[in-house]
């Protein structure tokens, strides 16, 4: 989980409004830590149900979150001002993360928590709209604006910004920032399948990497479920103990006080598994949240691949078009033409039509010439600030998984130390009979 | 996942077999179950004896003057069938047996004989039951592989009622059984099959006559018995489908059935993350971890649920056919006492043959107040007994969840700590 206590950097340097080619804020006093910038505290604090009319006039329910908000030098002096907040819907957290996503294409996005309830076993609800699911939503939803916030790069974004602060007119701004022309084409590129000749091998490595952990962390997600479902059994199949135990002592009368008692052991046992389980859940988000982490990854690196072919293609362009001005210039024909043929066929052009020729494709290498510079560093850039980006996810997911497993660990210890306590109990009760 | 789940249901994995029959096994394994050499002094014998029925108490243990075990069993192959035989091996210091020590074979229908011998002979005493005929094949193997052992187990342990009991074990039949080398020529004898319908018909007979009315106690002691078999065997009709005929007492079942399959789901979740081990580099030593800590909590719920079926179900098993037993005792009592008040209306109506007649009513009169009397006095000991052994039933299976739960503590707070020894400053809680 993102780090302890609230503390983000995020945010405005209060003279400057400058906005950097990507989008975010240029303060030129931003390092890592550094506390010119305002920090800020950042909360999800509650969900609520509404009802309105959709985009196409229906009427529909939905759940909105509370984000509260207040200056963390306020908090640190001890005054306890009153937090700003607004209500936000899920839909807008998807929209702020597409944001980001595109406009950040080299930086591994923190994931949002799931769309819908998955891995569910069978007493899990999936419906959307079950309370514990929402809490745990919200939870979620907490967890990503606190990674969002505290990352280097994406703090300084003024669209995070604003939807932390905005309530009305943040989707506006969103939408005037372009993205959605850039998010489309991403889509496409991403989908896309294109041979790349020369991929960066780390590159590579780390794609094949992000597949393999979403492959390996959906299996322990499915497999996790399935224990949780047949530990839910075994618990709650001991509540028949406790109704065979209470209506036998009833017919009992030395052995009736030890079966009553044992038998209420044996109902507190069934019923403790509810909070072992709604507990382990948390667990699981944990690992749902790289399971999403790995998509973002994956994409940064599909992100370095399409830059990658873009290159390719561009130089490529431009080598065929020097080829081009070199059999116009030259007469020798290297390369087979549609115009070559019928110039041969058809006699050649006029020396003034050459000349046009000649001139355009001047004009184009040097196009060409500008386009393979741009992509040359855009794909170095990407390479350079995508490097960066993974690394710090590197450490971040070594450090978070860690921790899971010692509080699965932990969950386990006190699962088992109730389990003690209950049969201790039990076999107290036994030997009274 | 693994063939393993139990079927809602089972006839067609019973055995089916003719009354007389034994069982039908296949087996290998014909050694001794424990692997231990019979012991041959008198205070090894009592240690022997303790170890198989350690409830029963020091008091037991002082007075007894006969020991009997049930062990050895083996596979007899002739040319019509195929039989278990067992070892029976009685050690005592009574004078009416001829010999301080004996050692003979017995086949599962010499278990069934001498049992219906000492019902016959003592219509309302409660005689222990003996294990079923009939096996669930897909349960017994899934649980307890060998079938013969835990046979062997219920005939050790029904002999050793028997011989706990002061009417029944000093039963002519009982000595008979223990020490002749061969049954065959004393099965022979007595009424057998016919008495047998005999019984049936005048149970029938007696049953449409009706009862006048039952004695308070045995009313009392009526009601016990039907709620007591309710306990025993109820379940909601979910089980009952799943049990059906099969007396097994379905609580335990249940929990069996339920500790399987979560045992099955940990042997597929544990290689999860051993494979993801694999992927990772920094994580690679704290998932492998858990993978082994996964495997040893299985291997814990695994012996657990060895003992819960070496224990606790067969125990509760068998006061679910002592219910039964109990029934049936109940049954008899009321005939011999519809008999009794048959024979006196008639006395009562009738003018001719009233001598007769009155000797007859007298005698089912006696005979009508031994019954009574037998019942009275073995019903405070089979309940005192039944406590004694469903409560270290109980204690047994409460204190092996204690174990496992321990073991499985250990196996987490090692995990922990060596998590711990790794990352730099230590977290703080543990829970």
């Amino acid at each position: 989980m993102a780090d302890d206590g609230r503390e983000e950097s995020l945010g405005t340097d209060d003279d400057s409004d400058q906005t950097g080619a990507d989008g975010s804020l240029n303060n030129t006093m931003v390092e890592e830590g550094s506390t010119l910038m305002r920090r800020m505290e950042i909360c999800v604090a509650e969900a609520e149900k509404r009802s309105g009319k959709n985009a196409v006039s229906m009427q529909e329910t939905y759940t909105v979150y509370l984000i509260e908000t207040r200056p963390m030098d306020a908090v640190a002096e001890g005054r306890n001002p009153a937090p700003d907040c607004l209500w936000r819907r899920y839909s807008e957290f998807e929209l702020l993360r597409n944001y980001l996503i595109v406009t950040y294409p080299y930086i591994v996005v923190p994931p949002l928590p799931e769309k819908r309830a998955e891995f569910v076993w069978h007493k899990l609800s999936a419906d959307n709209m079950d309370p514990d699911f929402v809490e745990r939503r919200r939870v979620g939803l907490e967890n990503f604006l606190l990674r969002v916030a505290s990352h280097p790069v994406l703090s300084n974004d003024k669209i995070l910004y604003y939807f932390l602060t905005e309530e009305h007119g943040w989707k506006e701004a969103v939408y005037e920032t372009g993205f959605q022309a850039k998010a489309d084409s991403r889509l496409r590129a991403l989908s896309a399948t294109f041979r790349v000749r020369n991929p960066d091998k780390c590159f590579m490595e780390m794609k094949h990497y992000s597949d393999e952990l979403q492959s390996h962390t959906s299996q322990l997600l499915r497999a996790r479920a399935r224990v949780a479902d047949r530990l839910y059994g075994v618990y709650k199949v001991h509540g028949n103990y406790g109704r065979v135990f209470s209506e036998w002592s009833a017919i009992e009368k030395e052995m009736g006080d030890g079966l009553q008692s044992a038998g209420h052991h044996m109902d507190a046992y069934a019923a403790s598994i509810d909070d072992i389980l709604e507990e382990e859940e948390h667990y699981a988000d944990q690992l749902k949240e790289y399971l999403f982490y790995a998509e973002a990854l994956r994409a940064v690196c599909r992100k370095h691949e399409l830059t990658q072919f873009e290159l390719e293609m561009a130089s490529q362009d431009l080598i065929s078009k020097k080829q081009q001005r070199e059999e116009l210039a030259t007469g020798i024909v290297r390369t087979f033409s549609l115009k070559g043929m019928t110039n041969k066929l058809f006699g050649q052009e006029a020396p003034e039509q050459r000349e046009a020729r000649l001139k355009l494709l001047e004009d184009l290498i040097a196009e060409g010439e500008e386009t393979v510079k741009e992509k040359t560093i855009e794909r170095a850039e990407h390479v350079e600030k995508a490097w960066v980006d993974i690394q710090r996810f590197k450490e971040q997911k070594d450090k978070d998984l860690r921790e899971a497993l010692i509080n699965y660990a932990v969950m386990q210890i006190s699962m088992c130390k109730k389990g003690i306590q209950v049969w201790s109990n039990a076999k107290e009760c036994f030997l009274k009979m | 996942m693994s063939g393993h789940t139990v079927p809602a249901d089972f006839s067609e994995h019973m055995l089916d077999l003719d009354e007389d029959e034994d069982l039908e096994v296949f087996t290998k394994n014909t050694s001794l179950p424990d692997g231990s050499p019979m012991p041959n002094s008198p205070s090894s014998m009592v240690n022997q004896y303790r170890l198989e029925d350690d409830d029963e108490g020091q008091e037991a243990v002082n007075t007894k003057d006969i020991f009997v075990t049930v062990d050895h069993p083996e596979s007899q192959v002739t040319a019509i069938e195929t039989f278990v035989l067992y070892r029976v091996v009685t050690r005592t210091t009574r004078s009416d047996f001829d010999s301080s020590e004996y050692e003979v074979r017995r086949r599962y229908q010499d278990f069934v004989w001498l049992r219906s011998k000492l019902e016959e002979k003592h219509p309302t005493l409660i005689v222990h039951p003996l294990p079923e005929k009939f096996v669930m094949k897909g349960m017994v193997e899934r649980f307890n592989d060998d079938f013969i052992e835990t046979r062997r187990r219920a005939l050790h342990r029904f002999l050793n009622k028997i011989s706990e009991h002061p009417i029944l074990s000093y039963s002519q039949h009982f000595q008979v059984f223990l020490t002749a080398q061969d049954l065959a020529p004393h099965r022979k004898q007595g009424p057998g099959f016919l008495s047998r319908v005999g019984e049936t018909v005048r149970a029938v007979a007696n049953s449409v006559r009706g009862l006048k009315s039952r004695p308070e106690e045995f009313a009392v002691m009526q009601e016990y018995v039907d709620d007591f078999s309710n306990k025993m065997c109820c379940m909601d009709k979910v089980t009952q489908r799943i049990v059906k005929e099969q007396r097994v007492s379905p609580v335990s079942v249940l929990s069996l059935i339920s500790c399987v399959e979560y045992v099955d789901e940990l042997k597929q979740y544990s290689p999860t993350y051993a494979r993801w081990g694999e992927l990772e580099e920094e994580l690679t030593e704290p998932l492998k971890g858990m993978a082994s800590c996964v495997v040893q909590c299985s291997k814990e719920a695994e012996e657990h649920i060895q003992h819960l079926s070496e224990v606790l179900v067969p125990a509760l098993h068998e006061y679910v056919l002592c219910a039964e037993t109990l029934k049936a005792v109940m049954r008899r009592r009321d005939n011999i006492q519809a008999e009794f008040e048959a024979k006196n209306e008639a006395l009562l109506t009738r003018k001719v043959e009233q001598e007769a007649l009155q000797e007859e009513v007298d005698v089912l009169a006696d005979r009508m107040e031994q019954a009574n009397n037998s019942l009275k006095g073995d019903w405070l000991r089979w309940q005192r007994s039944m406590k004694t052994d469903l409560r270290s039933a109980f204690i047994s299976a409460a204190e092996k969840n204690v174990e496992y739960y321990e073991k499985c503590l250990a196996v987490w707070e090692s995990f922990l700590v060596s998590q711990r020894a790794d990352s730099s400053g230590g977290q703080e809680d543990v829970a």
